[in-house]
């Protein structure tokens, strides 16, 4: 209200001035929004502390690197990408709960992440209702194929599989007897059955396989390796197949070096044993000891020299390693930037229809197509451990193995298929020829 | 005369024509052999490590301890293999002269596990007559396990000249190997190595008696059986004592873990949440030392443990005397707030721990004695866990020594009965209790370096620890040292005779509902304190 007091009207009037105070600040308001969209935020959903740090802590520090790789080359459709990290801190519910912050508050475009398969479970109902995309670079246990998941790690055709059908083999020592150790979750489980299917399959009997599973973390080993000696001494060549997730790989290989278990009596393949789990240790007892990926650092190859030097780099680290996880997550990123290019747009559901098709260099000298059930082609690598924490390649499948979503070994799963491109769905079943067919 | 002279140097001639053409056929043989290593092919490497060992060729030995060291290199164009020296000088293998510019594609031969097992098979059989009686020893042992039938004249040779009474049993125990699974002996003979191999009576010997093939004569197969059937009776005790030394080995752990909370939960009845935080710290703190030593004077290295245990107490001590008069001493009589309290500054401990080290796991170091492991009787006892035991008795012998001799375990233990009368008699009861606390914390320290050794050393040790310090001190009755210790060992020794049938998950499933169902029966735990005031 205007008063004609001389003195108030010198004043400053409230109303006017609240007025212009407002619009400045809407003004604000509208710019800084528009500033911000200047950026495509891509979302790393990976445990940097608790059991599972060892493993994941590289995987968003790759992720850092390949973005900043992008940006350097002016980043993608003319803006920058934003990085933003999460710590789901080896906690599974935790897991889901950020993947909904970095989806619905930060409105990332894509997540990379996840490691074992059941933070991978516990994420699914949220990209499923959020629609949003996830890379996940790990291999695991197949029997999934989900629309919004794409799968850069290896499923068990392209993993466990050729490393059972190497250490059969004569080079890989006409192996007889199996112990399959795995932590017990879903993802050793799974495989531990599709493995035993197989086995038996090629004649191998039930008295011949012996089949452990122990917590996360579990550091008391002395009983499960003395058991694992006396299997191996019944006169059959036995080897361990290990699906141990995390840093209980660790007292579990010092264990086996301390009651003198080595690698030329009974070797042990490991699944989820690279280059980083490998650095915290002393490998000099563990020389021989199997591994088996689509990738190993000392691959001598050009692109891998020139990935490895650019990290060593980024990280200040001229020691930093490389593993399979991370090739994962480049050839990942690169298919998702060549998907957005060709769409030209980051919306989900496009991206989403353009990736089954897209190829992106892997660092092993080959290229990796995204194939319509979600999975990559990999080569597969069978590695021997050196005494310097490096892999010696003792073998390799001549060319480029497609990744199986649904494995042909177990009942559940063989008649099932996955199509997104022709057949929408994650679960044909070949057989009833309906979508949401039963699954093991 | 002179046609016998010129006879004489005719024989001369052809002899010594004879000799020259013998060892250049002999050096054909390693030549040809060396060949096969220059194709970078496992299955070339594999046939000419073979062929060397059946060459007789003396250079054999050292050639495949290279190979074995990776100090053999080869060169595909050149087609010539060099072993490498420990100075990185460079000799041909062949000729063994030394060479001043290696060729450029020079790369060494590549190993897998199935080539290393016959490398040590033929450096087994190589070695059988080397100097060092534990060479021999590894020789016999290597032929045991390999049956290498080709090596029977050389055990026979060896056997004759060998006066070590032990290498001589394992010559003995080879040759009955090789001789049981060899086709052309008798069935008398091969009766006679059963009886050997059963006398060895360990793991492989069963092995080798049970992996024998199905088409013997009947006589060979009864003998088998019941050679068999006696090792398995004497191998099922051993295990039981195994099962008996891994419960023993994780009773201590136990143990070193509660203990210091035996004297804070029991002395003090406070429920300190925060326990576990106290062996996290005393873990880093053995990881600070040690990166010290590492950076400053390597050599110590053996003795980091030491050095680290003193070093360890104080600095838990600290926080824990820290921690009671800060906290603790304002919440005393309402345990559901302790509770809270050291729930919350277990927290806060880890995440600070998380700031300054970060949140990935900190390599702690074995030093040299503490690695590796020997064999009793039927058992492999691993050092590192013989240590930890004879820490952990040294510990409770020290501060059972403490407790009843030393003036301030008097007064501690004054203060445990009664309070009130204690206070009477002059004693500070507020300087105990932060003492008691600060011994408590610090017992936890010390029990941080010793399992550093054999778990990971991350910002979450200590909860892995927590839920068992709890339930040993629960079970041996509060406050009460002996009954910690019997009920450290009793767990541990119930969890590992458990753990074969059930598996890890559910043997400590089980002992957690075990403990539950003793609880109710005697609620005050195995060994209860007596005493009109201890309730209070």
């Amino acid at each position: 209200m205007l008063t004609t007091n001389s003195a108030v009207a010198r004043r400053p009037h409230p109303r006017r001035w609240l007025l212009a105070a407002a619009s400045l600040a809407f003004g604000f308001a509208v710019i800084q929004p528009a500033a911000a969209q200047e950026t495509i935020k891509i979302g790393i959903l990976h445990s940097l502390s608790g059991t599972m740090a060892i493993s994941e802590t590289t995987l968003k520090d790759t992720m850092l690197f390949l973005i900043d790789e992008q940006n350097k080359k002016g980043g993608l459709l003319g803006k920058k990408l934003e990085p933003v990290v999460v710590d789901p801190a080896s906690n599974w519910p935790l897991f889901a709960e950020k993947a909904r912050e970095l989806i619905s508050k930060n409105k990332v475009a894509v997540v990379f992440g996840c490691w074992t398969s059941v933070s991978r479970k516990s994420v699914l109902p949220v990209f499923k209702e959020l629609d949003s995309i996830l890379f996940y670079p790990v291999q695991y246990e197949g029997e999934e194929s989900e629309r919004n998941v794409f799968y850069t790690g290896a499923a068990p055709n392209q993993q466990a599989i050729p490393a059972v059908d190497y250490l059969m083999s004569k080079d890989g020592g006409s192996v007889k007897r199996w112990v399959l150790a795995g932590t017990d979750y879903v993802y050793p489980r799974t495989t531990n059955k599709i493995l035993e299917a197989y086995l038996k399959a090629k004649g191998v009997k039930d008295e011949d396989i012996m089949i452990n599973y122990t917590p996360f973390g579990h550091s008391d080993w002395q009983t499960i390796v003395a058991n694992i000696k006396k299997f191996g001494s019944a006169g059959k060549k036995t080897a361990v197949v290990s699906t141990i997730n995390g840093d209980a790989n660790v007292p579990f290989y010092k264990e086996l070096g301390n009651q003198g278990v080595k690698a030329t009596d009974i070797p042990v393949v490991a699944f989820s044993v690279g280059e980083e789990e490998l650095a915290g240790l002393d490998t000099k007892p563990l020389v021989g000891h199997l591994a088996a990926w689509n990738y190993f650092e000392s691959i001598k190859n050009p692109s891998n020299a020139e990935f490895i030097k650019k990290w060593q780099a980024f990280t200040k680290n001229p020691k930093r390693v490389t593993n399979d996880p991370m090739e994962a997550h480049v050839i990942g990123f690169n298919m998702w930037v060549k998907a957005v290019e060709k769409v030209k747009s980051t919306d989900a559901d496009k991206v989403i229809d353009a990736l089954p098709g897209i190829e992106a260099a892997n660092l092993t000298g080959g290229t990796s197509k995204m194939l319509p059930n979600h999975h990559i082609t990999k080569p597969v690598f069978i590695g021997e451990v050196r005494g310097d924490g490096q892999f010696d390649v003792v073998w390799k499948t001549k060319g480029l193995v497609p990744g199986d979503a649904w494995s042909d070994f177990l009942p559940g799963s063989k008649d099932l298929e996955a199509d997104w491109v022709t057949l929408k769905c994650g679960n044909y079943n070949k057989v009833t020829k309906k979508c949401g067919g039963n699954a093991s | 005369m002179r046609n016998f002279h010129d006879r004489v140097v005719a024989l001369v001639f052809v002899v010594g024509f004879l000799i020259t053409g013998a060892t250049l056929v002999h050096a054909g043989a390693y030549e040809d052999a060396l060949a096969g290593l220059t194709t970078d092919s496992f299955i070339d490497t594999a046939d000419a490590i073979e062929a060397l060992a059946a060459s007789g060729d003396p250079r054999t030995g050292p050639l495949l301890e290279a190979l074995k060291d990776q100090r053999l290199l080869y060169s595909a164009e050149a087609k010539k293999v060099f072993i490498k020296d420990p100075s990185d000088k460079l000799t041909d293998a062949a000729t063994g002269e030394a060479v001043a510019t290696p060729p450029s594609d020079i790369d060494n031969v590549r190993l897998n596990n199935r080539v290393r097992g016959l490398i040590d098979a033929a450096i087994g059989s190589l070695t059988l007559m080397a100097n060092e009686s534990s060479q021999r020893f590894d020789a016999a042992q290597a032929v045991f396990k390999s049956r290498d039938p080709a090596a029977l004249a050389n055990i026979d040779k060896a056997l004759e000249k060998e006066s070590d009474p032990r290498v001589k049993r394992a010559l003995i125990e080879a040759r009955a190997a090789i001789v049981l699974y060899s086709s052309d002996t008798t069935a008398e003979d091969k009766i006679a190595a059963i009886a050997v191999i059963r006398d060895r009576g360990d793991q492989d010997a069963l092995g080798l008696i049970d992996g024998l093939p199905a088409d013997l004569p009947p006589a060979v197969r009864q003998a088998a059986l019941a050679a068999s059937s006696k090792i398995q009776g004497n191998l099922a005790l051993w295990s039981a004592l195994q099962n008996a030394w891994y419960g023993l080995s994780l009773g201590s752990v136990l143990l070193l873990a509660a203990i210091g909370l035996a004297i804070t939960f029991g002395v003090m009845g406070v429920i300190n949440m925060a326990h576990g935080e106290m062996v996290m710290l005393g873990a880093y703190t053995t990881f600070v030392v040690q990166e010290l030593i590492r950076a400053h004077n390597p050599a110590l290295f053996d003795y980091s443990l030491v050095i680290a245990v003193p070093l360890a107490f104080l600095v838990a001590g600290a926080v824990g005397v820290a921690i009671e008069r800060g906290i603790i001493r304002f919440l005393y009589g309402r345990p559901l707030e302790t509770l809270l309290a050291t729930w919350g500054l277990s927290l806060i401990l880890q995440q600070a721990v998380r700031t300054i080290f970060g949140p990935t796991n900190k390599e702690v170091g074995n030093p040299s004695w503490m690695s590796g492991a020997f064999d009793f009787g039927g058992i492999t006892i691993t050092y590192n866990r013989l240590w930890i035991i004879c820490f952990t008795l040294a510990m409770f012998v020290a501060l059972l020594g403490m407790l009843r001799f030393t003036r301030l375990g008097l007064e501690m233990r004054a203060v445990t009965q009664n309070r009130a009368m204690a206070a009477a008699m002059g004693i500070r009861t507020a300087r105990i209790d932060a003492l008691t606390f600060g011994l408590g914390s610090g017992i936890a320290g010390i029990a941080g370096v010793a399992l550093s050794q054999i778990d990971n050393v991350s910002p979450n040790l200590g909860q892995g620890y927590i839920i068992d310090s709890f339930m040993v001190v629960v079970f041996g009755g509060v406050g009460n040292l002996w009954g910690t210790l019997v009920g450290a060992f009793t767990l541990g020794i119930a969890n590992k005779f458990l753990e074969p049938y059930a598996g890890a998950v559910l043997g400590k499933i089980a002992i957690l509902v075990l403990i539950i169902l003793f609880i109710q029966k005697r609620p005050r735990g195995l060994f209860a304190l007596k005493g009109r005031a201890v309730e209070a």
